[in-house]
């Protein structure tokens, strides 16, 4: 299962399934999980730093001007930043597609 | 030269183990192969083995032992029966699925409830599908020789697999019997040094058994059947070398009066060593009867067991399991799935029989192969029979 950018074939799998390079759960995408995505009002946010924090994937990353966002690659949309935000400047939005 | 002794199965299979020169020994004392690693436990304690014996609080532990010291490269054993063999059972996957070759003796025995600790197979055929290469033995030599083939066919780079050796809980394990065991050089020239090719190394880091979502999954599946078909010549290799230095040359499905044979009657593990005196009887007294004893269990011998039925008119297959509320025993199952695309087939009977322990004597394999007949004329309101089972 080492990083590749077409889907590994059966015969490409290493004897065991074994993974033979360091770091492939960085590939995993675990944003395709979700079903709402956390959206920052910036009005309300004082840069606190919580959501980044409290987010267990870790799926927050601060910007240049000290406000924060997600990686929508990683996040599952769990809601830990809404619940854990002092100002209430996240909010939950349902993924439509 | 070979050295002829009288020994009981479970310290062949010790012996085996000593000569196979093994780094990990991990198991959990069981009936009725209890008598196995506690003969290996004085084995490694008096220095005539350099290896760990790992001591643990139950099966899946022994296992999981296991599969840790094999992932590092070393030769590994544990053996195990009945219930210990369904506790272990989550990591019997996983040890496969891995490709570490770990080898294991299963003394077979009945599962609970109620509690029994006599032999039959119902264990071996509840762990049918983990992708172990699995094989009956049905003597003390069987179960010695097997031991050291299993190494060497699990070790080969080709196959990369976990073995299990299966043999008759009590009707084998238990059992005194003459053997030749081999001379060490001699074990030594069948059985190279293990070179697992991705050990566990600090210097040369890599996960094993990691997370396989389903984007992957079922190409790890597929890779993992294949390499199970695909071990076939490995174990055919295995034994015809063991041959060359024992004699004794072992076959997938093995043939015993089967020339000219009209009836034939198949079975695994010590039910073959019953059923040839039958045979034996009946040839004598002119009737046209032969056994097949299957050996190789997986991957399963399809061809061979085409071929070995050729000529047949009617094929009793005796189970010593029962797959409840199936077609009756697991054995039968397969050798009708195996023979159902083949042009010409015999007619086959499934029977079940020696559940528990129950001995079945040579004249109860006789009324087996004249009830086969019987069925195959007539047939059966059942999809298989009972033997001596009382109203």
């Amino acid at each position: 299962m080492a990083s590749s950018d077409k889907p590994l074939g059966w015969k490409d799998i290493e004897v065991g399934a074994i993974v033979t390079e360091p770091g492939g759960a960085r590939q995993y995408r675990t944003g395709d999980w979700r079903s709402q995505r956390p959206v920052w009002d910036r009005s309300k946010c004082i840069k606190c730093g919580l959501c980044y924090l409290f987010c267990p994937e870790p799926a927050v990353k601060e910007d240049a001007e000290g406000y924060f966002d997600n990686d929508l690659y990683y996040c599952k949309g769990c809601g830990v930043c809404v619940r854990e935000c002092w100002t209430g400047a996240i909010t939950m939005v349902e993924e439509e597609e | 030269m070979s050295k002829r002794v009288g020994m009981e199965a479970s310290l062949a299979i010790s012996e085996a183990v000593k000569m196979a020169n093994v780094d990990v020994v991990s198991a959990y004392p069981i009936t009725p192969q209890t008598h196995i690693v506690e003969s290996l436990s004085g084995i490694i304690a008096d220095g005539e083995l350099d290896a760990e014996f790992i001591c643990v609080e139950s099966e899946h532990t022994a296992m999981s032992a296991c599969l840790g010291a094999a992932a590092c490269g070393a030769r590994t054993f544990t053996a195990t029966a009945g219930q210990g063999l369904e506790l272990m059972h989550e990591v019997v996957y996983a040890v496969s699925s891995m490709r570490l070759p770990v080898v294991m003796t299963v003394a077979n025995r009945a599962l609970s409830a109620p509690l029994s600790v006599w032999g039959d197979h119902s264990d071996a055929m509840a762990v049918r599908d983990t992708g172990w290469i699995q094989v009956f033995v049905e003597n003390a030599q069987e179960a010695y020789d097997h031991v050291l083939w299993a190494y060497r066919v699990g070790e080969d780079r080709r196959a990369l697999l976990p073995v299990m050796v299966h043999l008759d809980g009590f009707h084998v394990t238990h059992v005194v019997e003459p053997l030749e065991l081999l001379e060490q050089a001699e074990a030594d020239r069948y059985l190279p040094i293990n070179s697992y090719p991705h050990p566990l190394l600090p210097d040369r880091p890599v996960t094993m058994g990691a997370y396989g979502p389903p984007f992957i999954y079922t190409e790890v599946k597929k890779s993992q059947d294949v390499a199970l078909h695909s071990v076939r010549p490995v174990i055919q290799e295995g034994w015809k070398q063991f041959a060359e230095i024992s004699g004794r040359r072992y076959q997938p499905v093995e043939s015993y009066q089967m020339e000219g044979a009209r009836v034939g009657i198949l079975t695994m593990g010590s039910f073959g060593e019953t059923a040839s005196l039958a045979i034996d009887q009946m040839c004598k007294r002119g009737e046209k009867v032969g056994l097949l004893k299957l050996r190789l269990w997986r991957p399963f011998p399809f061809e061979e067991v085409r071929q070995a039925v050729e000529g047949l008119e009617i094929l009793a297959v005796v189970d010593r399991c029962i797959s409840f509320g199936g077609p009756g025993g697991p054995v039968c199952s397969e050798i009708r799935s195996a023979l159902y695309q083949a042009t010409s087939r015999p007619k086959v009977v499934g029977f079940v029989a020696g559940l528990g322990g129950r001995d079945i004597s040579p004249e109860q394999f006789e009324g087996i192969a004249k009830r086969a007949e019987e069925v195959a004329e007539k047939g059966s309101p059942q999809e298989y029979e009972m033997i001596g089972v009382r109203e």
